[in-house]
């Protein structure tokens, strides 16, 4: 078997591994980005492009900051990325709002919007609960069933696919390697000396990232790593393109740049399973008329189902291997909006070679009973 | 630039296509009309405005899109011309209908 030797191996072409292929690349190391290809669960290619911060984190304020921080090199990230790729990502980030059908649900809001700043401590949070009223003046067409709104300043939207191909795009201009159907199969791990086959030859180099999505549960331990990630359905619903008339995105509802509208995205544990269900799509396009009637006279022109890259406790995992230094992996369910800070400040710490302290968090030690206890 | 084959049923149905009257075979469709009306353009793409006549008249393309009695971005192919029928291109998006 013919064998190559790289800088880093990246396993995984989808948005966290192209993030971070990038942004080592950019660092100068020479980089190789393995991806399985169409057989493989893909949900880079099925979310629902939301750049986003206000649902973000409770009880994690860790988490709160790294989403925050990613919302805050978007800009910077996008720039770079229209300029070396004259591919532009979409991104607007006018702020965003979560809608509240019922007072009961405004009320609930309130009461999490109010933790999430306390949480926030020094970073603080500027956030506005909206009573329906001046919500209907801020958004066209808001329904007279809308209780209220929480809105934050920091919220916004991209095109995933346009992310997707702009960091492909800018990582292989700067002389990255990406090899598509190329499956990872079997492996050896040593201290920065790692080893994989994929697509019939061997690949060599002290570092490894593991950016396979649900791939990395099977992957990770290989390496002395644990990436426990499970899939989590979701349903979107898309309707033929309309001229522009939301402001702004919120948690369910976006227009995109050319005019569809995006309705989302349900949360379901049905396995490996990538069908989708009548009732789950009846819920989508109720919650969304119930919150823009005239939404009820669109066409809807697309629907699809995609599985979340989810922990148990629904954060993301960073880590790096203690048995095998220059081994590391990455899992999320929001790798749109974390597309920033994976490019800007977690590729960097692994070509420095180990994550630095504020990334301890992120563990998967976390789910170890015995390192929790 | 199209013409009904020589075989064809008469033209008995008028429609309006952009405000013109255009008569058309029992049976055909709201994008035979529009091809048979002689408009150089029936529809512009929402994003880069390109002009688009009917293609495919089968149901897959979507550049048949025209504003039918009033509604917009329907697929002229698929619907059966009826008397009167007002049928008229789509030029870009299409409104949302915000109260
Ligand atoms: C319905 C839905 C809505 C979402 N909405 C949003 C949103 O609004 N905003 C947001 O920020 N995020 C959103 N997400 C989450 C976002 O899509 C994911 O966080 C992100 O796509 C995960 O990217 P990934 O690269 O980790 O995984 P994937 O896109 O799954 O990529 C993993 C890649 O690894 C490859 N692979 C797997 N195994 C191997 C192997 N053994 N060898 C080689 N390659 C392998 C696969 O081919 C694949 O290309 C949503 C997700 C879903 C499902
Ligand atoms: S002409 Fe192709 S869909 Fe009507």
């Amino acid at each position: 078997m013919n064998s190559e030797n790289h800088d880093a191996l990246v396993v995984g072409g989808g948005l966290v591994g192209a993030a971070i292929a990038y942004g080592l690349q950019r660092q100068g190391l020479r980089t190789l980005l393995l991806d399985e290809g169409d057989v493989a669960f893909r949900a880079s290619r099925g979310n629902f492009g939301l750049v986003w911060v206000q649902s973000k984190g409770l009880g994690a304020p860790h988490y709160q900051r790294w989403t925050r921080g990613s919302a805050e090199e978007w800009p910077s990230l996008a720039a770079e990325l229209q300029e070396r790729t004259g591919i532009g990502t979409g991104l607007h980030q006018p702020g965003g709002v979560h809608i509240c059908l019922s007072g009961e649900e405004f009320e609930k809001r309130g009461d999490y919007m109010a933790r999430l700043q306390r949480e926030a401590g020094n970073l603080g949070m500027e956030y506005r609960m909206i009573p329906g009223a001046e919500a209907r003046d801020m958004l066209p067409g808001l329904g007279p069933k809308v209780a209220g709104v929480s809105w934050t300043p920091y919220d916004g939207h991209a095109s995933p696919l346009y992310l997707l191909r702009a960091l492909h795009t800018a990582f292989t201009g700067l002389g990255g390697r990406y090899q598509p159907n190329a499956r990872v199969e079997r492996s050896t791990a040593a201290p920065q000396d790692f080893s994989v086959e994929a697509g019939g030859i061997r690949h060599r180099a002290p570092r490894v990232v593991l950016a396979a999505g649900l791939g990395n549960a099977d992957l990770a331990p290989r390496f002395g790593l644990s990436a426990p990630v499970r899939p989590e359905r979701g349903q979107i619903l898309v309707t033929e393109r309309a001229r522009q008339v939301l402001p702004m995105p919120t948690t369910t509802i976006r227009q995109t740049e050319e005019g569809s509208l995006m309705l989302g995205d349900s949360k379901e544990d049905a396995g490996f399973d990538l069908g989708q269900n009548p009732e789950i799509m009846r819920q989508i396009a109720r919650r969304a008329v119930l919150s823009f009637p005239w939404i009820a006279e669109l066409n809807l022109v697309r629907a699809w189902s995609a599985l979340r890259v989810m922990a148990p406790d629904g954060l993301p995992i960073y880590d790096q291997s203690e048995r095998f230094p220059g081994a590391f992996t990455a899992n999320c369910h929001s790798g749109v909006t974390l597309a920033g800070t994976h490019a800007n400040r977690l590729a960097p710490m692994i070509a420095a070679g180990a994550l630095e302290p504020e990334m301890a968090p992120f563990t998967a030690r976390r789910f170890d009973v015995r390192h929790a206890a | 630039m199209f013409a009904t084959r020589p075989e064809i049923r008469p033209a008995t149905v008028e429609v309006l296509v952009d405000g013109q009257p255009c008569r058309v075979p029992e049976g055909a469709s709201a994008a035979a009309a529009l091809l048979l009306a002689g408009l150089p353009a029936s529809r512009e793409t929402p994003v880069s405005g390109a002009p688009r006549l009917p293609y495919c008249m089968m149901g897959v393309c979507f550049d048949c899109l025209a504003k039918i009695d009033g509604v917009a971005n329907r697929q002229a192919c698929m619907v059966t011309v009826r008397p009167g029928m007002r049928i008229a291109p789509q030029r870009g998006a299409r409104m949302a209908g915000v109260a």
